[in-house]
């Protein structure tokens, strides 16, 4: 079995060189992509697309709007379970092993596997290809990945008095910043906050892993079996955010994901904590002086990387992997990249990208799309498991019910890991 | 001969329904009580029977306690609401009161928009800081309030948009039911000099109970049914204050790709509908009041 399909690989990989060079096996895709971010990606993802169709007339690709990230994946595996799944998609890159498990993607590796294809893979940033590997095969392209970053409103820091250029880089200094930045009307409600972080949901757990980085600690591995939820580095976390509360620094309550450019811009926040992926957002929309910076970090900066990754789906004719893999490396090309980082904000995935005339001047114009990419060096990977969608119901539920003052931090911390540790006992 | 064309025309005609009903009712029924004795098999773990385990672990579910009480509470909450405000529109509307066209169709226009976009309007209606509702609150010196954050804001903040979205339905009911009481009835109880609460209590809410069961019942599986808003606006949250029976079954069999949990509450859902049913039919028969 193994030895027929690694031969059917290698024919597959011959039929490749040849077809690509005589360019005439056509195949029709269909490419489902999410969009997470307040920005023209749908737009800028349809002209791409369009792009790589013009240039290869032999073939066809729909792309298709898929909803938010959990609706594309669920959308995905709904299609690939019924048969009829799309041949490319961008999904989160934590859905890796879901993906795996599932048993629809096909190790991109197995079929990109010549000297040059090597050199390609190898050229991303490394951490990005941290959650896009497992057991040694390398599943997922990296495309639209991000890391949050620290936004603030610089008007606002001068009018409070703070130098605009010195975004607090610690949780104390978080704090003691976020409180001059806090304005009380003349009835004491609160007009502007000093920070915003995502608390509910998806969002917020994925947040909570930069903070717990920021303690030296990880939520996960790379093995997909462990989750390290009752630590000292995430109660430290959930009371960082109680903290904020307390001090009157942030609202009390779930803050959600969705609403939170909104609030920064509406200036009903100095500050907000968000993904790189809203930058041109920000930048389009923004009336005042805004900058960027590292999140503030408990022991030191730190950051969790997210976002979405190219995957080529199993149940495909060569011809189509074929026609995907092309894909793939138009739209993760130096151009391409360069196009799609400076329509949204998401950090271009190869350092090739950069030296692009297109970037070069965009990092001038908009030097805050520069802190990402420095931030990387601090990040770690994005919390994910087997049976990922339940085990991160028990962080999420953990961060929700402190947060809703429903719950004390070591207590829930507990129940979460209670909880992750029996679903993932199946696996060791 | 006649008799056995048409004989054979029924059997054709009915296969369709019949196919119909067992390919999207009575197998999926089936399959789900099949699929909650087995646990959740993947490429890295092969399923297996697993008998009752399914269903001991619906007993220590806690969120599954916190759902049904949300589905309880929503249920108790929206269903006399919205029965009271759409006997209250449908009074006013069949009253001779003039431009009763328009605020008919200003009653009924929630009803006719989808979903969906209501759920997004309500989203930032309930923002905090720039929503609608903070900005009135606003108006009368109140701090805003975090509606859709908060546990105990959250589901009530639901119900209500409930409320808006059902009430004019109904009043299209009560609406047709109204218009078919008999006129005498209420003025020989004029003539008798009944008080017009006290014709609308003792003879025109008699004649409307059918209506009103039948808009119960109508409104009950509505409410274990919802799950389009709690994805638009909450996503069952926070802290699973806003997840309904339905919306968690979604979440289980879907999101979470755990089919034989999902299966196992599509059991119970349909075990708890199935009572509704029964309950209901038999306040029909007793409590009904068919001229």
């Amino acid at each position: 079995m193994t030895t027929s399909k690694s031969l059917a690989t290698l024919l597959g990989a011959t039929s490749l060189t040849i077809a690509s060079a005589a360019a005439v096996s056509a195949a029709d895709l269909e490419f489902y992509f999410p969009v997470g971010v307040n920005a023209p990606a749908v737009e800028t993802i349809q002209a791409l697309t369009d792009e790589w169709a013009a240039a290869n007339p032999q073939h066809t690709v729909k792309a298709v709007y898929a909803g938010n990230y959990e609706e594309t994946t669920t959308k995905a595996l709904t299609a690939a379970n019924a048969g009829q799944a799309p041949q490319v998609a961008v999904l989160l890159s934590i859905d890796l092993f879901t993906l795996i498990e599932e048993d629809v993607i096909l190790p991109i590796s197995d079929i990109a596997n010549s000297d040059a294809d090597k050199e390609w893979i190898a050229g991303f940033y490394p951490g990005f290809m941290k959650d896009s590997q497992f057991e040694g095969k390398t599943y997922a392209i990296p495309f639209q990945r991000s890391t949050p970053v620290f936004y603030y409103n610089k008007d606002a820091f001068r009018e409070a008095g703070l130098d605009p250029e010195a975004p607090p880089t610690t949780w104390d200094e978080m704090i003691e910043v976020g409180k001059a930045l806090t304005v009380k009307d003349d009835n004491g409600n609160v007009t502007r906050w000093g920070t915003r972080i995502p608390t509910l949901g998806l969002g917020g757990a994925w947040l909570f892993g930069g903070l717990v980085v920021s303690k030296g600690d990880v939520l996960t591995t790379e093995t997909g079996i462990e989750a390290r939820m009752d630590t000292p580095a995430t109660l430290a976390s959930l009371e960082f955010l109680l903290r904020l509360a307390e001090e009157e620094v942030m609202a009390p309550g779930g803050i959600t994901w969705g609403d939170t450019p909104k609030a920064f811009l509406e200036g009903q926040t100095a500050s907000m904590w968000t993904s790189t992926g809203n930058l041109a957002f920000v930048e389009e929309n923004a009336e005042f002086d805004w900058g960027v910076g590292f999140l503030p970090g408990g022991d030191g900066p730190g950051a969790p990387i997210g976002g979405g990754n190219f995957y080529i789906f199993e149940d495909t004719t060569e011809e189509e992997r074929e026609a995907a893999l092309d894909f793939i490396r138009f739209m993760t090309s130096p151009e391409s990249a360069a196009k799609w980082s400076i329509a949204t904000g998401y950090v271009a995935p190869r350092p090739d990208a950069w030296e692009t005339p297109e970037m070069k001047e965009y990092a001038e114009r908009l030097p805050q799309a520069l802190v990402a990419l420095d931030q990387l060096e601090y990040a770690e990977r994005e919390f994910a498991t087997f049976q990922r969608a339940k085990v991160t119901q028990y962080l999420v539920d953990a961060i929700e019910s402190v947060v809703t003052g429903n719950a004390e931090p070591a207590e829930a911390l507990a129940k979460a890991q209670e909880g992750a540790d029996k679903v993932l006992g199946d696996y060791q | 001969m006649n008799n056995r064309l048409s004989f054979r025309l029924a059997m054709i005609m009915l296969v369709m329904p019949c196919s119909l009903l067992v390919a999207f009712t009575h197998y999926p029924t089936i399959r789900a009580v099949i699929n909650s004795f087995w646990n959740n098999g993947s490429s890295r773990r092969p399923s297996r029977f697993v008998g009752t385990e399914n269903y001991h672990a619906l007993l220590e579910d806690d969120r599954l306690a916190q759902v049904l009480i949300n589905s309880t509470i929503y249920a108790l909450g929206t269903i006399p609401l919205a029965i009271g405000l759409a006997i209250g529109m449908a009074l006013l509307v069949n009253s001779r009161l003039p431009g009763t066209a328009l605020m008919r169709l200003s009653f009924f226009m929630p009803t006719m928009l989808p979903m969906i976009a209501v759920a997004n309007i309500w989203l930032f209606f309930y923002a905090p800081g720039i929503g609608l509702a903070s900005q009135i609150l606003d108006l009368f010196g109140l701090p805003s309030i975090n509606f859709l954050g908060r546990t105990d804001t959250a589901l009530a903040s639901m119900m209500f948009v409930a409320v808006w979205k059902e009430a004019g339905l109904f009043m299209i009911f009560y609406l047709a039911a109204l218009q078919s009481v008999p006129t005498n009835l209420k003025d020989a109880a004029r003539l008798e000099g009944a008080s017009a609460f006290r014709v609308f209590w003792d003879v025109v809410m008699p004649l409307l109970r059918p209506t009103t069961i039948f808009v119960a019942v109508n409104a009950l599986i509505n409410a274990f049914r919802l799950v389009d808003h709690v994805i638009v606006m909450t996503e069952g949250g926070p802290n699973s204050s806003t997840a309904l029976l339905l919306y968690y079954i979604f979440e289980v069999t879907f999101r979470q790709r755990d089919f034989a949990y999902g299966a196992t509450l599509t059991v119970l859902m349909v075990f708890l509908l199935g009572l509704l049913a029964i309950f209901q039919f038999w306040i029909l028969n007793r409590k009904a009041h068919y001229q």
